[in-house]
């Protein structure tokens, strides 16, 4: 668990600094994003890997959710958990669960489509009007397009409230079961706030930011 | 003071328990919360009915075996205490408490609040020692200076009771604490390395035999252990078996 | 039956090389086929358990806990004693040897605590061995503090628990062996009685506490580890399961029982709060370094503080009796345990108890914050320090000293010690006396063995502090591993004990009839009433002090009690289920047996000495007086009851000690 989400974390801030591209400078934005959709060694060396991450953190979650609930086949009466932990550890399934429902709709709403458009359709162009080789890439118009509806962008941030909730405590817990010495704990503590904190709120800066900009 | 009690009550391992509620008068806030069930215990002798079962025996917070979940923390609301050392002064007139045993499925109920802590025995059993004779042939115990810094840390980790409040306060059931602390102990003292891989492997190989859950760092069993065992236990376990795993 | 002790002749400081080299062997094939059975894993049991087997032997060991590692050795706080002379300050086997023996007002065994003193430094290495963390200092050696009025620094300590921490060094030893299948576990289980066929011990009758199954279990010998007895007084620092049984059923099997009289009771305990109270808590004795010991001058502040009208910082100066300076202006508060605490009992006797049940004084520390606070504010160039200043300071030195011990009186009393005066009472927390053995720890029954607390070897009548962690060690690791292999010698073509011998089917009889009676008894009366009704006999008339009338009143009443116990006690559930009632309904049966044999043997002791004060002989100052023609082991025979037990006197000589007076004028 603790390796796939330190792989994942990494990946997170690799998405995060691309998406923020499209706020900056679309161009460039859109020249990374053709970049990562047709480079050979990240579609079919990272993207696999980072499936198989994604799947597997997800799979494990919900094993090990279910080996640690039959560790205790009687339940407590009263049970008074928030005395000696915090809500968002013991809840990582759910906050763990809303990523994923939020997963389903990103994937629906952009790996798919792009998926569908290079590998069923075999336009690997990235283009606009893919008989116009001066037409602009398609991505920056895509992303803005998306972010235009008030749902999808109350959707985004709901989840990315839910990801800074799942961060908060897994970022410093991936650390814990690495064996990370807690000579390092309070860096490591400071550093899980910044992630969790400031990651989450970059995503929903760039959502918000395309819904009121456009 | 006056109070209402709702306290397990099992037969045995294999009848159905289920919860009952008893009142209790008179009780005085300098009693002990073990010494608050005795007076149950007569009442309910006083009365016919068969007094609740419940493990205890030095009563001063060492020898690990009293074992209550109290209004939903083992050993109750105070902290850096066993349930024997739980006062009334902690609770107030009219308060209803909830007493349950201990749960874990690696610690089955026997009676009442009584539960079987005996895996914590087997794990031990797997590696949780030195090999060494008592022969008394040993070589002299000044010929191996210890670093002050690490023959504290490691009392620290030794001073774990085996009451077993960290896998019951812990959400997973998870062993980690009491096992991190082992192994930390002699995995902090130069005489416990040359079987320092295998102990750690055997132990957990044992402690996932238990049926005991994974650790999911929640810090429960922390701050509910009577002893102040610190989770740095479990990082240093985690090290100690990742080197003996590559 | 004439006593022999066995001693090996020859000089003391080879006596036990000698013996060893000459003693029997039994050959490591040879031991695989023998079998010891081992009651109880404190540390003297769990030691001899792990080093028996480790040798080969079969081992069965039994505890009433759930796991041998909450045994009450766990309990033990200050440290443990060895003659390692680390610190280079002339400590020696010899000096040890001789503290031990003097701290026992010359009433234990030469050449037994000659043999303690010379294992003792073994102890160490062994310990160290196993990954006990011991207390170490900065060159990372092992570091010593200095206990109990000794000259020199030699014990050994892991923070406040020692005892925790040498109990699991056992424990991971017997794990090691149950792993390797040579030792069989036996948790909550509870011997009941022993079996003796052909003259010698074959095996023990056990229940299963869980179950109530009653279990025949054999052996070559039986080895009794079971602790001290000190929960004849109901209260005391014991633990709550802590009995005589096991120690009480070899004694009527033929195991003289010996000084039962010699109980030690130390003067720093929590006081008890009320008639609820079920233990009492220690709190180490370095505290009386600092504190001072007084109560109210006048009976009449006493009562008005009892009945909650002043308070205790009410009192100037005059209106305090502090009595320990008073009577013993050379010592102070820091007279021995004994003396400390029959001081304190005399007045509270006397009506000037301070709490509400009139059994408490105070340990005040008003004037150690004032005098290390005057101090340090030199020390830091305060010069005209405010009060408040002085307090501050002091305070300071008082918390880091004595931080811990303050912070648990304050989790059980409620009161900041700080603030208020500590209130202390003695309370019982050792037996010295036991079942009797000879220099092999064999009983008078052959192949049945007495080590650690429950025999009577080592301490004489009062023991040292940090010495009992030392003797349960010295037993199991060191001694008995030895000498069990002389008797066993003779045992290897024995071959396996029947359990299906008419012997065991007897013993089994009378163990289930037993349980019987009780489940079927038509009394009205819970155990606890019987238990805490000898308790009060036991503390009032054989506790810090004892007279000829109040022990011959105390025989009469235990009797009494005992005949009402047969008759109205009341055990509820069942004998086939885990039932705590019906465990303490046996333990407290044969704490009435022992509780008779213990006045009748301090009322024969016409003498004070160690922790068995007789006001009828004492010096015209009030100190212990002990009579040359007193000097021997009492060791009872049982016959039928308690009160016709019969008398064996195993005489002690001093040949490499001078026997001296003490006085702490």
């Amino acid at each position: 668990m603790a390796l796939s989400a330190i792989f994942l974390m990494i990946f997170l801030i690799i998405h995060l600094a691309i998406n923020f591209l499209s706020v900056f400078s679309p161009g460039l934005f859109n020249e990374a994003s053709h970049f990562m959709g047709t480079n050979p060694l990240i579609q079919f060396g990272l993207q696999p890997v980072l499936l198989v991450g994604v799947l597997f953190h997800f799979i494990m979650g919900f094993v090990l959710e279910i080996k640690n609930k039959k560790a205790r086949s009687t339940a407590y009466v009263k049970n008074n958990g928030a005395a000696n932990s915090s809500w968002v550890s013991r809840n990582m399934i759910w906050s763990g669960a809303a990523i994923l429902a939020f997963l389903a709709l990103h994937f629906y709403d952009f790996w798919a489509p792009e998926i569908n458009i290079k590998y069923f359709k075999g336009d690997m162009s990235g283009l606009l009007n893919p008989a116009d080789v001066n037409s602009d890439f398609r991505y920056y118009q895509e992303l803005v397009h998306k972010f235009a509806d008030p749902v999808r962008v109350i959707a985004y941030v709901v989840a990315f409230v839910f990801l800074a909730l799942h961060l908060l405590h897994g970022f410093a817990s991936a650390f814990q079961s690495m064996g990370v010495s807690s000579i390092r704990k309070k860096q490591i503590q400071m550093g899980a706030k910044i992630y969790s904190i400031v990651l989450p709120l970059g995503f929903i800066f760039i959502a918000v930011y395309h819904y009121f900009n456009h | 003071m006056n109070l209402t009690l709702k306290i397990w009550r099992q037969k045995d391992s294999k009848t159905k328990g289920q919860m009952v509620d008893y009142k209790v008068t008179d009780i005085s806030e300098h009693m002990s919360f073990l010494e608050m069930m005795d007076v149950l215990n007569e009442q309910l002798f006083a009365q016919g009915e068969e007094p609740v079962a419940f493990d205890h025996d030095c009563r001063e917070g060492i020898c690990g075996m009293c074992s209550m979940y109290i209004n939903g923390e083992a050993h109750g609301p105070d902290r850096g205490i066993t349930t024997c050392q739980l006062h009334m002064r902690m609770f107030n007139d009219g308060d209803t408490i909830t007493i349950e045993p201990f749960r874990a499925a690696a610690f089955p109920v026997i009676k009442d609040l009584v539960v079987d802590r005996s895996a914590f025995d087997r794990i031990q059993q797997a590696g949780g020692y030195i090999s060494v004779n008592t022969s008394g042939n040993t070589q002299d115990a000044n010929s191996i200076p210890i670093s002050k810094h690490a023959a504290d840390e490691a009392m620290d980790a030794a001073t774990c009771i085996g009451c077993g409040a960290c896998v019951a306060s812990c959400k997973n059931s998870s062993a980690m604490l009491f096992v991190g602390a082992k192994v930390s102990q002699y995995a902090l003292l130069p005489q416990g390395q040359v079987e320092a891989a295998d102990r750690v492997k055997n132990m957990v190989a044992q402690m996932d035999l238990e049926g005991f859950g994974n650790c999911t760092n929640t810090g429960a069993c922390e701050v509910e252990c009577p002893k102040g065992i610190s989770l740095e236990n479990i990082a240093r376990m985690n090290r100690e078996l990742l080197k003996a795993s590559i | 039956m004439a006593l022999d002790s066995k001693i090996p002749e020859g000089p003391i400081q080879d006596k036990w090389t000698d013996y060893k080299n000459k003693i029997n062997l039994v050959n490591p094939a040879n031991k695989r086929h023998i079998d010891i059975i081992v009651v109880g894993t404190g540390l003297a049991g769990g030691s001899a358990a792990a080093t028996l087997a480790e040798l080969g032997y079969n081992v069965k060991a039994f505890a009433y806990q759930d796991s041998p590692r909450r045994a009450h050795s766990i309990a033990a706080q200050g440290g443990i004693n060895a003659a390692k002379n680390y610190q280079g300050d002339g400590d020696s086997t010899y000096r040890l040897f001789y503290d031990t023996v003097k701290g026992g007002d010359y009433r234990s065994r030469e050449a037994n605590v000659y043999r303690l003193a010379e294992v003792s430094g073994n102890i160490i290495d062994q310990c160290v061995a196993q990954g006990v963390p011991f207390a170490r200092d900065y060159g990372g050696l092992l570091d010593n503090r200095s206990f109990g009025g000794v000259l020199v620094s030699r014990t050994f300590y892991a923070k406040g628990q020692t005892g925790q921490q040498l109990l699991l060094g056992a424990y991971s030893a017997m794990n090691r062996q149950i792993a390797r299948g040579k030792i069989e576990m036996f948790n909550r289980h509870e011997m009941l009685d022993v079996v003796i066929v052909d003259g010698k011990a074959r095996g023990i009758i056990a229940r299963n506490l869980i179950t109530g199954e009653i279990e025949r279990h054999s052996a070559h010998a039986v080895v009794v580890a079971t602790g001290g007895y000190g929960n004849v007084y109901f209260l005391s620092t014991n633990a709550m399961g802590s009995n005589v049984t096991a120690s009480w059923k070899i004694h009527k099997k033929g195991a003289y029982f010996a000084n039962p009289c010699y109980t030690q009771i130390h003067p720093t305990c929590i006081p008890r709060s009320g008639d609820y109270q079920s233990k009492l808590t220690l709190m180490s004795e370095s505290l009386r370094n600092d504190g001072r010991i007084w109560v109210p001058a006048k009976l009449e502040d006493a009562k008005a503080i009892r009945e909650g009208k002043k308070k205790p910082t009410d009192l100037s100066e005059e209106e305090r009796d502090y009595y320990l300076e008073r009577r013993y202006p050379a010592f102070g508060n820091l007279v021995p345990r004994d003396v400390a605490s029959r001081a304190a009992k005399e007045r509270c006797d006397a009506g000037f108890g301070v709490n509400a049940t009139g059994e408490a004084v105070y340990l005040d520390f008003a004037d150690a914050i004032t005098r290390y606070g005057t101090e340090q504010a030199k020390i830091h160039n305060i010069s005209n320090p405010s009060k408040a200043k002085i307090y501050e300071l002091g305070k300071a030195i008082v918390e880091a000293k004595y931080g811990n011990l303050f912070q648990m009186y304050e989790k059980i009393v409620d009161e900041n010690p700080y603030e208020t005066p500590m209130m202390i009472y003695p309370a019982v927390h050792y037996t010295m006396g036991g079942v009797w053995v000879d220099y092999n720890l064999m009983t008078t029954v052959p192949g049945l063995y007495c080590i650690g607390e429950a025999n009577f070897s080592d301490h004489g009548a009062n023991r040292l502090g940090a010495s009992a962690l030392m003797q349960g060690l010295a037993d199991g690791y060191f001694v008995l591993p030895y000498t069990i292999g002389d008797y066993l010698a003779d045992d290897i073509r024995t071959g396996k004990i029947s359990t299906d011998s008419a012997e065991f089917e007897a013993a089994e009889k009378e163990v289930k009839d037993r349980i019987e009676f009780f489940i079927n008894n038509k009394g009205t009366k819970s155990v606890d009433y019987f238990h805490k009704k000898l308790g009060k006999v036991m503390w009032d008339k054989c506790g810090m002090s004892r007279n000829e009338k109040g022990l011959k009143e105390a025989i009469e009443e235990i009797k009494a009690i005992r005949e009402e116990f047969w008759k109205e006690v009341k055990v509820p559930g069942d004998a086939n289920e885990m039932n705590p009632e019906l465990e303490k309904a046996g333990r407290v049966a044969d704490f009435l047996e022992l509780g008779e044999l213990f006045a009748k043997d301090a009322l024969v002791r016409e003498e004070s000495a160690g922790g068995h004060f007789r006001e009828e002989y004492q010096t015209p100052e009030g100190e212990a007086k002990r009579r040359k023609e007193f000097q021997y082991v009492s060791a009872w025979e049982y016959v039928g009851e308690p009160s016709e037990a019969i008398l064996h006197k195993e005489p002690l000589e001093y040949e490499n000690i001078e026997v001296k007076e003490r006085s702490y004028k």
